[in-house]
């Protein structure tokens, strides 16, 4: 190995409309923009569903518990593929998917893929959380005459939310982290770059070592944020002790 | 207003509660006790849904708790009810644990509910805690509250379910005294405790239970003067041994 030159990423790429830093730059932006959406999605869907596994209602509970694990116990490289490659040969409309930006079909793909999967995790972290508040909760919500849809708005999940801010904190890295995976069906994220940049200049370790750094300041920028809101959201005099 | 008639209760093959049956007038007091397990607190948490019955009937104000028809939350909203632990929604200050039921439920105006939850934190004596969060307040205080977010709805009645068998000694007088005081105003009320100087005071009868069975239903004077079953002479002179 060489002497480190890091004066590859201030080069002009073959095409020359950027340097291989913008490269590198795009495909964070590419990471960011996906992992947010995915995180979007997965917190909808997964706050409903961890929802659903503590009603009453077998039926609800029934199926967000196959939901659960469905997408849990099948790996996301593979769930990926399916999002791919699979579901828009057999779902109706698919044709019509495929006529669309090819960016767009890959930005798609991935963001249901990684927000799907996530759901299934931020479901759990609502369920315990839900059921970690004293049972005492739900009953002297209701015993005001609070109808269930409006103890779980106004009493339960506003608390189960704050108690699972630091679990939460560590699905949203893994949200960020496993979006390295959507390089694989060619979507141009920030692994993909370093890739790509290994092909053009042959400087894989100035051009990983880019990556990870940039993948630490992201990871660096959610861990504060995710704090401040833990921070915003303290409630004063509770210490989260479950009865 | 309250009537209990001939319920019968199970969990699973454990049945909790056997034919129970009593009747509770506007404005009595009707103090419930017995041994632990015998299926005192879940008899009233049958009078407001919270726990469903199998057979028998509750009929609240003409109606009926069990019944398809009834609109439990609605009923609920009627009747009143305490917790052993409080159960104050930790998230919410004081006076918006006072006001949310009041808004949500019976759709009263923001400055209506104020008005209505300052002037109960009056009465038990919290006013300047209103802008507190439950945590920062003490057990005794916290059930002030707790009493005081059921009283905010104007319940026809009120459900004590051991209210002061979480609080240290030195805080369970400060929440008999606002339950006494609840009860000399003519509120319908039925207490589940072992708070004995209490029962004697306020409640009008005693209703004694064991293994899921009322096996004593006697006015106060008459029950602590000569109770008619071994079960309940045993348990009083247990209970009354010091």
């Amino acid at each position: 190995m060489g002497p480190l030159d890091f004066h590859v990423f201030l080069q002009p790429v073959p095409t020359g409309e950027t340097t291989y830093l913008g490269w590198l730059l795009q495909g964070l932006r590419t990471t960011v923009l996906l992992s947010a959406c995915a995180w979007a999605v997965a917190l909808v869907l997964g706050s409903l569903l961890g929802v659903f596994r503590t009603v009453p209602s077998r039926a609800l509970r029934a199926i967000a518990g196959a939901y659960v694990e469905v997408f849990r116990n099948v790996p996301l490289l593979v769930q990926l593929f399916i999002w791919y490659f699979v579901v828009p040969e057999i779902v109706p409309g698919g044709e019509r998917f495929k006529q669309i930006d090819p960016w767009l079909q890959q930005f798609l793909a991935s963001m249901f893929c990684l927000g799907l999967f996530t759901a299934a995790r931020v479901c759990e972290q609502v369920r315990a959380g839900i059921e970690s508040l004293a049972r005492g909760q739900r009953n002297a919500a209701l015993a005001l005459g609070l109808t269930l849809p409006q103890t779980y708005r106004h009493v339960l999940l506003p608390m189960a939310g704050r108690i699972i801010v630091p679990p939460l904190t560590s699905e949203t890295l893994n949200v960020f982290k496993n979006s390295a995976v959507c390089s694989t069906i060619g979507l141009l994220e920030l692994t993909a770059q370093g890739r790509q940049l290994v092909d053009y200049t042959a400087r894989a370790y100035e051009s990983f070592l880019a990556v990870t750094v940039l993948y630490l300041l992201l990871n660096a920028a959610v861990l504060l944020i995710m704090r401040k809101v833990e921070a915003r959201t303290r409630v004063p005099g509770y210490l989260g002790s479950g009865r | 207003m309250i009537s209990i008639r001939d319920v019968h209760k199970s969990y699973g093959t454990v049945e909790v509660l056997s034919g129970c049956s009593t009747e509770v007038k506007k404005g009595e007091v009707i103090v419930v006790c017995g041994p632990s397990g015998s299926g005192k607190s879940t008899l009233i948490k049958c009078v407001n849904g919270l726990e469903p019955i199998q057979s028998g009937e509750i009929v609240v104000d003409g109606i009926s708790v069990a019944a398809r028809r009834t609109n439990l939350p609605k009923l609920r909203a009627r009747v009143g009810m305490v917790f052993q632990h409080f159960d104050l929604f930790p998230h919410l200050k004081v006076i918006d644990n006072l006001t949310l039921a009041q808004r949500k439920v019976l759709g009263r105006r923001e400055e209506e509910a104020r008005a209505r939850a300052f002037s109960l934190l009056d009465r038990v004596g919290l006013r300047e805690h209103a802008h507190k969060h439950p945590g920062e307040l003490s057990g005794g205080q916290q059930q002030r509250v707790a009493i005081a977010r059921s009283l905010a709805l104007d319940p026809i009645c009120m459900l004590f379910d051991e209210p002061t068998s979480a609080l240290d000694p030195e805080m369970i007088n400060e929440v008999l005294d606002v339950m006494v005081a609840l009860a000399r105003d003519g509120m319908t009320m039925i207490v589940v405790t072992h708070e004995m100087g209490f029962a004697r005071r306020v409640a009008h009868r005693i209703v004694f239970m064991d293994r899921g069975k009322i096996v004593e239903d006697a006015p106060t004077a008459d029950f602590f003067a000569a109770p008619k079953t071994d079960r309940a002479r045993q348990f009083l002179s247990k209970i009354l041994q010091h």
